[in-house]
């Protein structure tokens, strides 16, 4: 069908843009969070001028981020209403929950101490400052819990049952359906691979600095916090990976036959990379692993899984056409997604050895600090690839019907998009989504590029020095003389 | 289908936030279209951008928790009305995104100052004009099929003389709110504040002659079937509503209460909100007369009770918190703007 023409294809165009570019800044915001809630404790037991322009950095570059978070994340709100209202009505009695409870619980701390965070340097006290620093963190990383809740609820549906008249599922039992099977597997992956996130872009900016010899002191010291989260949390995250994996080989079939390229029933092996060809149903590949993927899901060497021509047959199933289903960018997107974490490790084994190694090897090595300065590439690649493999890889359905979920709770997405919206109106959207996004990824990059060029300045007074645009400004306002806000300057000096 | 005690209490809550979010986002959003009009120079606007910096985010969240309310609560009515006003949905979207990152990034970006300016103008605007037409469609019905799905006209269907007339009176509301907010807490003595301070009366007045309009028009012309049981109400409401107007005109006047005449005006907009949910009792969205489907009431719409109790937990839980959040913003940053508050703007 034309892509133009296609109300449900471009409905999902959309929300798989929207969501994507959503997760861009999310995870900036959450893992940059911990880094500045940390550069925040340091500075609360140090109180030093140095610490404080520290973080004065932070709190700018954090909320500056937070700010494109919160806006785009009220587009995935409205979505489920006004792009999705037949899958809003099929899972409204279990799916709004934790939406409103995400609202009432995590967005209202978030946003009042966030407000403190950007305001109240002057007015609350180094405590309250420091707790609202944490509790802004800690509320981003409650928020993607309940996210996590309803977007685990409808990989692996449970503690629901469908309605007497078919219409739609109600809730038997809160808790099964909140902790449902893949939940915690799959919010520890998300938030390690966050937090990952985070201490990578930390470390990039250190990088940055290193390379063009400015704040090598603030440089070293953010590299040592970034460097230690990096490399614990990468660490951690073979354990929620795998942890990830074996739920999906438990209870969603037809997302690990995409995942592994299998059309017909067989013994997993291993592959590192490899090329689905669709029409042969064969996975091309220079390497293999016998039985390896069979051996991390379940321990044995010889466990054999349905392939997705097979699962087609069977009831449950059997909406899946193995023909056109998305096979090999499924597998495309997992083999990046693994692939870019083994990125992540080498760099974070790196940064941790020469970081702490002779007091700071780093400094004096350009390929090192050339290495760390792309490095957020990677995180921001795996988290891409890896959330496109759970949602493309659950298609045809919105509500899947996995192993252990509830008989007859399942929604194919092709009945969960709204009738009364039109194709023309969706096109109308996109474009409207495209100018205004592009215009913020822009904007944010130059603020951003901005505040990294100023830096972690001493004195505020010095900021005025510092920053280049501000530099050839001719007035020093009297009265409130160290300002952030130009334009604020301009007028005291009229 | 009955009537049951969480069926009320989730109708009765939804129309809370929603007032809540016409109270809180109302005088931010308000100041936002007030701001080229009132602030003559920088200083004016960074004032302007300051006063709602520490809260408008915390406000934005009423409206998030009401969407995310009606969607747990009365899925059907929140499908309805999201998807069917959908490219209206989308205008208040858009707003609500360059308002919120204009107001952060304005102050950083000296440059596209006059960019910023206008996103957060026009991000303002939206959703001030809009929302008040959204609201006049659910109580003088749009046209559904079987499904519960709005089969008019997209987006043009919705503007009608009556929903216009409601788009007008909620944007009067909410400058009326923003220029009482402004003048709250805008410098004193200053150009600004004597201006915000000017703009209430013509403001309420407005506002005033509009409710009016809109009483008459949709009492007498739209004629829905409203609860008469809940005659009493919808006067106290609608006596509490122009009565806050008014109070709010004295107490600026004679006493020259800057806070009154505020607390007033918000209290007048809850009641506004205490009025529209007693007239649509026990509808959500009405439907047109001839549409194929019927209304969605909070009885037809409601979510199974079991879901409704756990919901109400969590309110329990969480309504308390977040009052509490509020009086810590708000307190903190209590007072007017102060030339020292704008330094790490």
């Amino acid at each position: 069908m034309d892509i133009f023409s296609d109300p449900v294809l471009l409905a999902r165009v959309q929300f798989a843009l929207t969501a994507a570019y959503h997760f861009f800044f999310v995870p900036l915001t959450i893992g940059l969070g911990l880094i500045l809630a940390i550069n925040e404790t340091r500075y609360y037991r140090s109180r030093n001028e140095k610490d404080a322009a520290a973080s004065r950095f932070w709190v700018k570059i954090f909320t500056a981020t937070f700010v494109i978070g919160v806006a785009t994340g009220i587009t995935m709100e409205f979505s489920f209403g006004t792009n999705w209202a037949d899958y809003s009505r099929f899972v409204g009695d279990i799916f709004g929950a934790p939406l409103a409870a995400e609202a009432l619980l995590a967005f209202f701390l978030e946003s009042v101490f966030l407000g403190i965070l950007l305001f109240g340097r002057k007015t609350v006290s180094p405590k309250f400052y420091l707790v609202s620093a944490w509790l802004v963190w800690f509320g981003s990383c409650l928020s993607a819990l309940w996210i996590l809740i309803a977007n685990s609820w409808m990989q692996t549906p449970a503690g629901a049952e469908l309605a007497a008249d078919g219409s739609k599922a109600v809730i038997t039992d809160f808790l099964a359906a909140a902790f449902n099977p893949s939940l915690m597997a799959r919010y520890s992956h998300v938030v390690v691979a966050l937090l990952i996130m985070g201490a990578f872009a930390a470390m990039a900016v250190s990088a940055w600095y290193l390379i063009k010899g400015k704040h090598a002191e603030f440089a070293m010291k953010t590299m040592r916090i970034g460097a230690v989260v990096g490399i614990v949390t990468s660490c951690i995250m073979i354990f929620t990976a795998h942890a990830s994996a074996v739920v999906v080989a438990e209870e969603q079939p037809t997302k690990l036959a995409m995942m592994e390229g299998m059309y017909d029933d067989e013994v997993p092996p291993l592959y590192l990379f490899g090329w689905v060809d669709e029409e042969s149903q064969q996975v091309i590949t220079p390497f293999a692993i016998p039985g390896g993927t069979s051996f991390l899901a379940t321990g044995t060497w010889d466990t054999e899984y349905q392939g997705l021509n097979s699962l087609a047959e069977t009831e449950q199933y059997g909406a899946l056409d193995p023909e056109t289903a998305p096979v090999n960018f499924v597998f495309q997107t997992y083999h990046i997604m693994v692939a870019m974490y083994g990125l992540i490790m080498i760099t974070a084994i790196l940064a941790i050895v020469f970081t702490y190694r002779k007091g700071g090897r780093i400094k004096n090595m350009k390929w090192l600090q050339r290495l760390v300065l792309i490095s957020p590439v990677f995180p921001v690649i795996a988290i891409q690839t890896g959330w496109f493999t759970a949602e493309l890889g659950r298609q045809p359905w919105v509500v899947y019907p996995s192993v252990t979920g509830p008989e007859g709770v399942a929604l194919a997405t092709g009945d969960a998009a709204s009738a009364s919206v039109s194709a023309p109106e969706l096109l109308i959207t996109m474009a409207l989504f495209f100018l205004v996004y592009v215009f913020l990824i822009f904007a944010w990059a130059r603020v951003m590029g901005r505040f990294i060029k100023e830096g972690p300045v001493a004195k505020p007074a010095e900021a005025d020095n510092a920053a280049s645009d501000d530099a050839k400004r001719e007035d020093v306002v009297p009265g409130f003389a160290p300002v952030d806000d130009p334009a604020v300057a301009a007028k005291g000096g009229e | 289908m009955e009537m049951t005690f969480f069926n009320v209490l989730w109708f009765f809550l939804i129309f809370v936030l929603i007032g809540g979010y016409f109270v809180l986002d109302g005088f931010d959003l308000g100041a936002g279209v007030l701001y080229p009009f009132v602030a003559k120079d920088d200083h004016d606007k960074a004032v302007v951008r300051r006063s709602i910096g520490p809260v408008w985010d915390g406000n934005e969240v009423w409206l998030l928790t009401a969407g995310g309310a009606l969607f747990a609560a009365f899925a059907p009515a929140y499908a309805t009305t999201f998807s069917g006003f959908y490219l209206a949905v989308m205008l208040v979207l858009f707003g609500l995104i360059v308002r919120a990152v204009s107001l952060e990034y304005r102050g950083h970006d000296k440059k596209y100052g006059k960019v910023w300016d206008g996103c957060f103008f026009v991000g303002s605007l939206l959703p001030a004009l809009l929302l008040g037409v959204a609201v006049g469609n659910i109580y003088a019905g749009i046209p559904m099929d079987m499904n519960g799905d709005y089969v008019g006209v997209p987006l043009l269907g919705l503007i009608t003389p009556f929903t216009l007339l409601c788009g007008l009176l909620g944007l009067a509301m909410f400058l009326a709110a923003g220029a009482a907010w402004i003048a709250l807490k805008a410098p004193k003595p200053s150009a600004l504040q004597a201006r915000a301070a000017g703009l209430r009366l013509p403001l309420q007045i407005a506002a005033l002659v509009l409710f009016l309009a809109v009483s008459v028009y949709g009492h007498f012309v739209i004629q829905p079937a409203m609860d008469p049981a809940l005659g009493i109400v919808r006067w106290l409401f609608a006596i509490l509503a122009a009565g806050g107007i008014v109070a709010s005109i004295v107490l600026a006047r004679s006493k020259g209460s800057d806070k009154g005449a505020f607390l007033a005006q918000s209290v007048s907009a809850f009641c506004l909100v205490g009025l529209l949910a007693a007239s649509m009792f026990p509808n959500l969205v009405v439907a047109s007369a001839g549409s194929a489907g019927p209304s969605i009431t909070l009885m037809s719409a409601a979510s199974s009770e079991f879901s409704l109790m756990w919901m109400t937990i969590i309110t329990c839980v969480g309504l308390p918190l977040v009052l509490v959040y509020h009086v810590i913003i708000y307190r903190t940053f209590r007072g007017r703007i102060e030339d020292d508050d704008l330094a790490h703007y």
